[in-house]
């Protein structure tokens, strides 16, 4: 478990968390520039000092303001990317991913040198310097160097968000193959749902310096009160297991968790019982009284209406849905909602129009 | 041999001086400039402002306050009596201090810059990588302000050679001991041997010139931060 109760004030800010996140896995903290989020990962690696507060990772405390323990930075078991990749310009890319290794005692080396350039594909690189690579390249070396360290917790800020499009989804799979291949419990900031959509286990939602909510990111996604389904893009993350390939159509099924029903993805073929994220938009949900059998859309599935709520305009009403236990939105204009006198606990079938294969 | 002998020792008493200046200002300026580039504190400005004051007052001024502290009754020269050191004044000992108040801003500057230029970040990544606040230091900031210790160096040696009124004022003009080229060449011109006072002053000219040189030429081997 990591715990982290932070209370920090500056003159036009204050930041008040009380977490309790997983232990393992990838953690996001999700939030608009200015909610917080950066503030509360520099507090948790000590590099800002909350008045009052208390992080625990695991069995290791860090700081307890109560009994006076405030942890230094450089003792505390942690590994940090930062927004910039902030490369050390002076020494070559080997001496940088050494800087933090060698200041680590051998007993405690948990991740090794070649481990963390096969890991990151940085191999081909360690020669150089720093002023010769390319944004994403140097980002994968902030991220091998951090890992050198064998950290207890991975603290990343924004670790994409100074690079473009490209470069970010010629890193993404390479953060996919960490939260697959190492067990270091990651907290994740960032203010791109597609990155938290497709890398995180778990959410915490910050506004304002406070904790809106915290949870799986499944069931958190899909909720309704929270300002994340308001937005043009809200939508659910669901993690399938493929269950089926059809060879001729080029299609993959995927049993959705909790439930015994399937959706179809245009997909390369995997491996059976492999895991696979996949995310629908409510835009991309539409809902039919009656199941329509000639249509050409791929993925129909009966549900039951749960809650409907305003969206950000007054056209359209988002409806919360159940779809054998795995929840789903769907988008759908008020004009609609009335012809069908939509209501909870009404059954209905679901039409997706499109789903994003994540990871 | 257009040099005496006078002259030789005038410029091996200078070179002396101004290598111990040097040396003593980057071992004290360092900590200033550190502290400088990295507080919030009030005192960030009179301090700042203190450091700086002898690049804008008259050396003649520096000298005289000088000469009243080191003086027989002066709080720093009545310190040196009860150590059993005598006073200052007058003496080499004292030279090295006044040249160091002198020079002072000439080296402090130049390493805060470079300080305050390295920023944080670089502090912070390497405190994330276990490295202490000491190692930090000899790891970190040192390698990165390099050409704002090279370019620090040479500009407190050079002041120090420049520097007359001062010397003047408190080391008065004593050969072997506070007689320096600047002194030199002010008592050739006074006893009129215009030739001897050329040359000399031909070789402030030049060194001048390849000091500016040096420190002209190392700003292109600058490396910024990534």
């Amino acid at each position: 478990m990591i715990d982290v109760r932070l209370h920090l004030k500056y003159s036009a800010f204050a930041l008040e968390v009380d977490l309790h996140l997983p232990g393992r896995g990838v953690t996001a903290l999700y939030g608009h520039s200015g909610s917080g989020k950066t503030t509360c990962l520099r507090c948790i690696a000590g590099l800002e000092r909350a008045e009052d507060g208390f992080v625990q990772v695991n069995d290791e405390v860090w700081q307890d303001s109560r009994s006076g323990l405030f942890v230094p930075p450089h003792k505390r078991a942690l590994g940090y990317v930062f927004q910039e990749a902030s490369l050390f310009p002076h020494l070559s890319v080997r001496a940088n991913l050494e800087f933090g290794l060698k200041r680590i005692p051998r007993a405690q080396r948990r991740v090794d040198m070649a481990q963390a350039t096969e890991l990151l594909g940085i191999g081909h690189l360690l020669e150089r310097h720093p002023q010769h690579l390319s944004g994403g390249e140097r980002q994968r070396i902030g991220i091998a160097r951090a890992l050198l360290t064998s950290p207890r917790l991975l603290l990343m800020d924004e670790p994409l968000a100074a690079l473009d499009s490209k470069r970010k989804s010629e890193i993404l799979p390479y953060l996919e193959r960490l939260h697959d291949e190492l067990d270091i419990p990651v907290l994740y900031v960032s203010h791109a749902q597609d990155e938290v959509a497709r890398l995180a286990d778990h959410i915490v939602l910050l506004r304002d310096g406070k904790a809106l909510a915290s949870g799986p990111i499944g069931e958190t996604l899909a909720r309704l009160d929270l300002p994340l389904a308001l937005g043009d893009d809200a939508g659910v993350v669901i993690s399938g297991t493929v269950s089926a390939y059809d060879a001729h159509y080029q299609l993959l099924s995927l049993q959705l968790p909790g439930s015994a029903l399937h959706m179809r993805v245009a997909h390369a073929p995997l491996a059976l019982g492999k895991a696979l994220r996949i995310k629908v938009q409510a835009r991309d949900v539409s809902l039919n009284v009656q199941a329509e059998e000639h249509s050409s859309i791929l993925n129909r599935l009966p549900v039951t209406v749960i809650q409907e709520i305003a969206a950000d305009n007054n056209a359209h009403v988002l409806v919360r849905l159940d779809a054998g236990g795995t929840p789903l939105l769907a988008r759908i204009t008020r004009f609609s909602r009335d012809q069908m006198q939509l209501h909870p606990g009404q059954t209905l079938w679901a039409q997706i129009k499109a789903v994003a294969v994540l990871a | 041999m257009p040099l005496s002998s006078a002259d030789f020792s005038a410029i091996w008493l200078t070179i002396k001086l101004a290598s111990l200046t040097t040396v003593i200002l980057l071992v004290i300026g360092t900590p200033i400039a550190l502290w400088l580039s990295r507080t919030r504190s009030w005192w960030r400005g009179p301090i700042g402002a203190v450091v700086a004051l002898p690049l804008v007052l008259p050396p003649t001024v520096i000298g005289f306050y000088l000469l009243l502290t080191m003086g027989p009754h002066g709080y720093f020269g009545q310190f040196t009596q009860w150590l059993g050191l005598g006073t200052l004044t007058f003496s080499f000992a004292g030279l090295v201090i006044g040249s160091v108040i002198y020079s002072m801003p000439f080296v402090v500057q130049p390493l805060q810059n470079a300080f305050s230029a390295i920023g944080t970040r670089p502090l912070e990544v390497a405190a994330t990588l276990r490295a202490n606040p000491w190692d930090t230091f000899f790891s970190v900031i040192l390698p990165l302000a390099r050409p704002g210790f090279i370019t620090a160096s040479i500009l407190g040696f050079a002041h120090t050679v420049g520097e007359f009124g001062v010397v003047l004022m408190i080391g008065g003009n004593i050969p072997d001991k506070t007689r320096v080229v600047s002194v030199q060449i002010y008592d050739h011109v006074e006893a009129m041997e215009y030739a001897q006072a050329h040359w000399l002053a031909g070789v402030m000219v030049v060194f001048a010139f390849l000091v500016l040189l040096a420190l002209y030429s190392s700003r292109n081997t600058k490396m910024g931060w990534s």
